[in-house]
């Protein structure tokens, strides 16, 4: 499904990821999942929470430049090539994967993928199509 | 001990101020009937010609800067016609505006022996192989010291700045053993030695004017055993010439002045009074002997002081001590005068909202690093790497281009730089505490 993550501009120096951290507990956001993409200069860090707005309005007041971005989250096997198998699909379909990570968390035989791409809509049907198992926000890790 | 003209480096202080004071009243006079700016000057403080009788008369004269040369953009401050003129210089200036300087050929000729004299003082024979790594074009580092090379009969080596490693191979193969450039140019050709495994016993190099920068007595120690030469201070700047206005002879201990042909003053850059011998104040030039560009009493900027003591060289032409800094927000970045003014500029021309940046400038293994630091604002911010990282990029195009030399940029978090309720901050040069605490 497609599902809000926020993306947090974090500048590179020490205990910037850590005063984020800090912002985010103190507003009571459970944290479903977790990336930072970084540069040499800057990082970008992108997580997926149980309530966006609240951990939005907290991250502005405290601040940071946050944006919340729609990205597509599902469910696959884990088993081997069970990923390649779903990216394989995308990929003939043209679609262009920005960036994709995983959502760690106590799952047994299965793993959450998410991914960011260009036209969402059309990701998704193909994911459909090919029955792989499209998840909200709340069953992330679940 | 060698001098280059000893009539002139050695004589007594009578004769150089009586000197100073025929050649001062000829070229008051010159530029009042041949440059309209300087009539118009004059004209509005009263001071007529015959008015400066000796340089004792110098204060009475109007000050140039460097906003004198803007407004008079390119030639309107020369003169003689065009048809004297034989060279042409520029430096950078602001909001891409360069400074343009003219010569004469008796101008060009007279720069030549103020660098002769240089070369001679710090030891140069026409034995010598000048080894010149100064850029050689508009800028006047290159050409200034190529000319007082070939004048002094020694063996120019017009290398131009850059290459490296083939910088090292002439050195090695062409026996160069004075050479010119800056002192980070210097370190870097240290650096490239080790890595390339080039030695200092390679090399037949013992001496080395370098100049066009701020260093500091840790970069010459660091220099004269990485190179294994005696590093020498140059000074000069195209408004009143080029490299070797002064430099430092075999003694190092402040540089020479050719005052025959440049009159200095040290001035309170506040009141612009002049100030007693030994008194630290921005240094102002006077020159008397040139024919395209005869600058009054030109305000360098630079922040120095003037020690009239006997010299153990026995030149007794005055010395002027290392510049201790700049009265205006000039900065000089590996050589290279930059303002931050053609920064904003160039930043402002991408991104019309980036009004909240800081320029850091450092000197990080002795070489000049220059960084601006932008607030990141919510309209810039997009979750892609991508898009912030293309906008870094087309700043710092613009910017390096602007100014010519590479700026890195950094992105930081919005409100983080320091607001002020009068003029911004915007330059943090932390070379001069550094060179402060290098002192002690």
């Amino acid at each position: 499904m497609l599902i809000d993550q926020i993306s947090v501009f974090v500048e590179n120096k020490p205990g910037r990821l850590a005063g984020i951290m800090e912002v985010l507990r103190q507003s009571g956001v459970d944290l479903r999942a977790i990336t930072v993409a970084d540069t040499a200069d800057f990082g970008i860090l992108r997580i997926i929470v149980n309530d966006t707005d609240k951990a939005i309005e907290a991250l502005k007041n405290d601040g940071c430049t946050a944006a919340v971005t729609k990205v597509i989250a599902f469910r696959i096997p884990d088993v081997m090539g069970a990923l390649y198998n779903v990216i394989e699909k995308i990929t003939a379909a043209d679609i262009n994967i920005e960036y994709m990570y995983s959502v760690m968390g106590k799952m047994e035989g299965r793993a959450d993928i998410i991914i960011r791409v260009q036209d969402s809509e059309k990701a998704m049907a193909i994911l459909k199509e090919n029955g792989v198992m499209l998840i909200s926000g709340d069953e992330l890790c679940k | 001990m060698n001098y280059y003209n000893k009539n002139i480096e050695c004589a007594p202080r009578s004769e150089i101020e009586a000197l100073q004071s025929y050649r001062l009243i000829n070229t008051v006079r010159r530029v009042y009937e041949n440059v309209a700016p300087y009539r118009k000057k004059m004209d509005e403080t009263s001071v007529r010609p015959e008015d400066i009788k000796s340089i004792a008369d110098l204060s009475k004269l109007p000050f140039t800067t460097k906003q004198d040369l803007r407004d008079n953009y390119p030639y309107g401050m020369f003169a003689v016609p065009s048809s004297e003129v034989v060279r042409i210089h520029a430096s950078s200036g602001t909001t891409g505006k360069q400074t343009v300087v003219g010569y004469t050929a008796k101008d060009v000729d007279i720069w030549a022996e103020c660098a002769a004299r240089a070369l001679v003082g710090v030891g140069a024979t026409k034995d010598d192989f000048v080894h010149v790594s100064y850029g050689y074009g508009l800028f006047t580092g290159g050409l200034g010291m190529h000319y007082g090379a070939e004048k002094l009969g020694a063996t120019a080596i017009p290398a131009s700045a850059g290459n490296s490693v083939r910088q090292l191979e002439m050195f090695r193969d062409f026996g160069s053993t004075v050479i010119c450039m800056t002192p980070s140019y210097a370190i870097s050709l240290i650096e490239m030695m080790q890595e390339k495994g080039f030695k200092k016993s390679d090399f037949k190099l013992r001496a080395g004017m370098f100049g066009a920068e701020p260093w500091t007595e840790e970069m010459r120690k660091q220099i004269e055993e990485g190179l294994g030469l005696k590093a020498y201070d140059l000074y000069g700047l195209s408004e009143i010439m080029g490299p070797s206005v002064s430099c430092e002879c075999l003694c190092q201990c402040g540089m020479h002045i050719c005052e025959d042909h440049f009159i200095p003053e040290v001035i309170d850059p506040d009141t612009l009074e002049v100030l007693p011998a030994g008194q630290q104040g921005e240094l102002v030039f006077t020159c008397v002997t040139k024919e395209a560009l005869p600058l009054i009493r030109y305000r360098t900027r630079d922040i120095a002081t003037l020690v009239y003591d006997k010299c153990e060289c026995g030149r007794t032409l005055v010395r002027m001590l290392k510049p201790q800094g700049r009265t205006d927000d000039m900065l000089i970045i590996r050589g290279v005068n930059v303002f931050p003014s053609q920064i904003e500029s160039a930043l402002l021309s991408v991104d019309q909202k980036a009004t909240n940046y800081l320029l850091v400038v450092d000197r990080v293994n002795n070489l000049d690093t220059l960084e601006i630091q932008l607030e990141l604002r919510p309209d810039m911010f997009s979750d892609g790497v991508g898009a912030i990282e293309g906008y870094t990029k087309k700043v710092k195009a613009a910017i390096d281009s602007a100014i010519g030399v590479g700026i890195n940029v950094k992105l930081i978090e919005p409100k983080t730089l320091a607001r002020s309720s009068g003029k911004a901050v915007r330059v943090q040069d932390n070379r001069a505490i550094k060179n402060k605490f290098e002192k002690k």
